[in-house]
C-alpha cells in the first residue's frame, strides 16, 4: 500500500487531472483504509470545486511588473 | 470620527500594494465591469489615486478597505464615462407592446430580486474574494505556484520552466498551498 504522502500527492495531481488511472486506483485503495487521507481527499475536491465556482482571475507577473514600474514613476 | 484609544492605526505601504492587493482588486473590478483590460486599467488607476490621496488616509481602515473604496469610485467614474461617450445617459425602456400585455405595469418587468441566477452571481463574487483573500496570505512561492496552476491553469511543465524548479518541488508547494487554503477557508466554506 502507498504511503499517505504519496496518496496526498496523487490526490493533488488529480485535482488538476494529472493523475494516471493506475495512480487513481492506488489512491482509492489507500482511502479505503485511511480515514485522514479520505478526509483530505474530500476537502481537496471541495477546494477544487470552490475555485471553479469562484471563477478567479489574476494579473500575470508581467502585468504586475508593469504596474509596479508605473507606480514608481508616480512616486 | 471615533477612534478607540490604543487602537493601532494602519499605515500605507505603496511599494507592496501590487503584490498584496492587485489580484483582489482585479477580481473585485472584473465582477463589476466584466472586461479584463478595463479591470486592469481600473486597478492601476486605483493605485495612482491612492498615491495622490495618501495624505488623506486616516489609518482607521485597513489599506485594502481603503483601496477598495477608491476602486469603487473608479468603477462609477468608468460607467459615467461610457455613458457620456454615448452622448447621454440612456435609459431605454422597451415597453412590452404585445397587445395581451397592454396596460401591465412596468414594475412587472424589472429583474426579480429573488432570482436564483442573480444571487448566484453575488455569492460567487463573495466566494471569489474570500478565496483571493486566503491566496494573498500564502507565502510568496506558494502564492505564485498555486495561482499559476489553479487560476491561470498553466501546465506543470510550463510552470517548472518558468520558476526553474522540478515537478516534485511544484507538487510540494501546491500541497502546502492547498492545505493552507483549506485551513483559511475552513470557517466559512468548509462546513461539510
Amino acid at each position: 500500500m502507498i504511503s499517505c504522502e504519496e496518496a496526498s500527492q496523487i490526490c493533488n495531481k488529480s485535482q488538476y487531472r494529472e493523475a494516471s488511472l493506475y495512480e487513481k486506483i492506488k489512491l482509492k485503495f489507500h482511502i479505503l483504509f485511511c480515514a485522514s487521507c479520505a478526509r483530505f481527499s474530500k476537502k481537496n475536491k471541495k477546494l477544487t470545486s470552490l475555485c471553479e465556482e469562484a471563477d478567479l482571475h489574476c494579473l500575470t507577473e508581467q502585468e504586475k511588473t508593469t504596474i509596479k514600474k508605473n507606480i514608481k514613476e508616480q512616486l | 470620527m471615533y477612534i478607540k484609544s490604543g487602537m493601532t492605526l494602519h499605515k500605507l505601504h505603496p511599494d507592496t500594494w501590487v503584490d498584496h492587493y492587485a489580484d483582489y482588486l482585479f477580481n473585485y473590478a472584473i465582477a463589476r465591469v466584466n472586461d479584463e483590460e478595463v479591470a486592469k486599467d481600473l486597478v492601476q488607476e486605483t493605485f495612482f489615486a491612492g498615491l495622490k490621496s495618501a495624505k488623506n488616509f486616516m489609518g482607521t481602515a485597513t489599506e485594502r478597505t481603503w483601496l477598495v473604496a477608491i476602486l469603487k469610485r473608479k468603477i462609477i467614474d468608468h460607467y459615467r464615462k461610457i455613458n457620456s461617450k454615448k452622448g447621454k445617459a440612456e435609459v431605454r425602456i422597451n415597453y412590452n407592446d404585445r397587445s395581451e400585455s397592454e396596460g401591465d405595469w412596468l414594475e412587472e418587468q424589472v429583474a426579480d430580486p429573488f432570482s436564483l441566477q442573480e444571487n448566484d452571481a453575488l455569492e460567487n463574487e463573495e466566494l471569489g474574494l474570500a478565496i483571493q483573500d486566503c491566496i494573498d496570505k500564502l507565502p510568496e512561492k506558494q502564492h505564485l505556484a498555486f495561482t499559476m496552476k489553479t487560476v491561470r491553469g498553466l501546465s506543470t511543465e510550463d510552470i517548472c520552466n518558468e520558476l526553474n524548479i522540478n515537478p516534485s518541488n511544484l507538487w510540494v508547494m501546491i500541497h502546502r498551498a492547498r492545505t493552507a487554503l483549506m485551513g483559511c477557508l475552513n470557517e466559512n466554506w468548509f462546513k461539510l
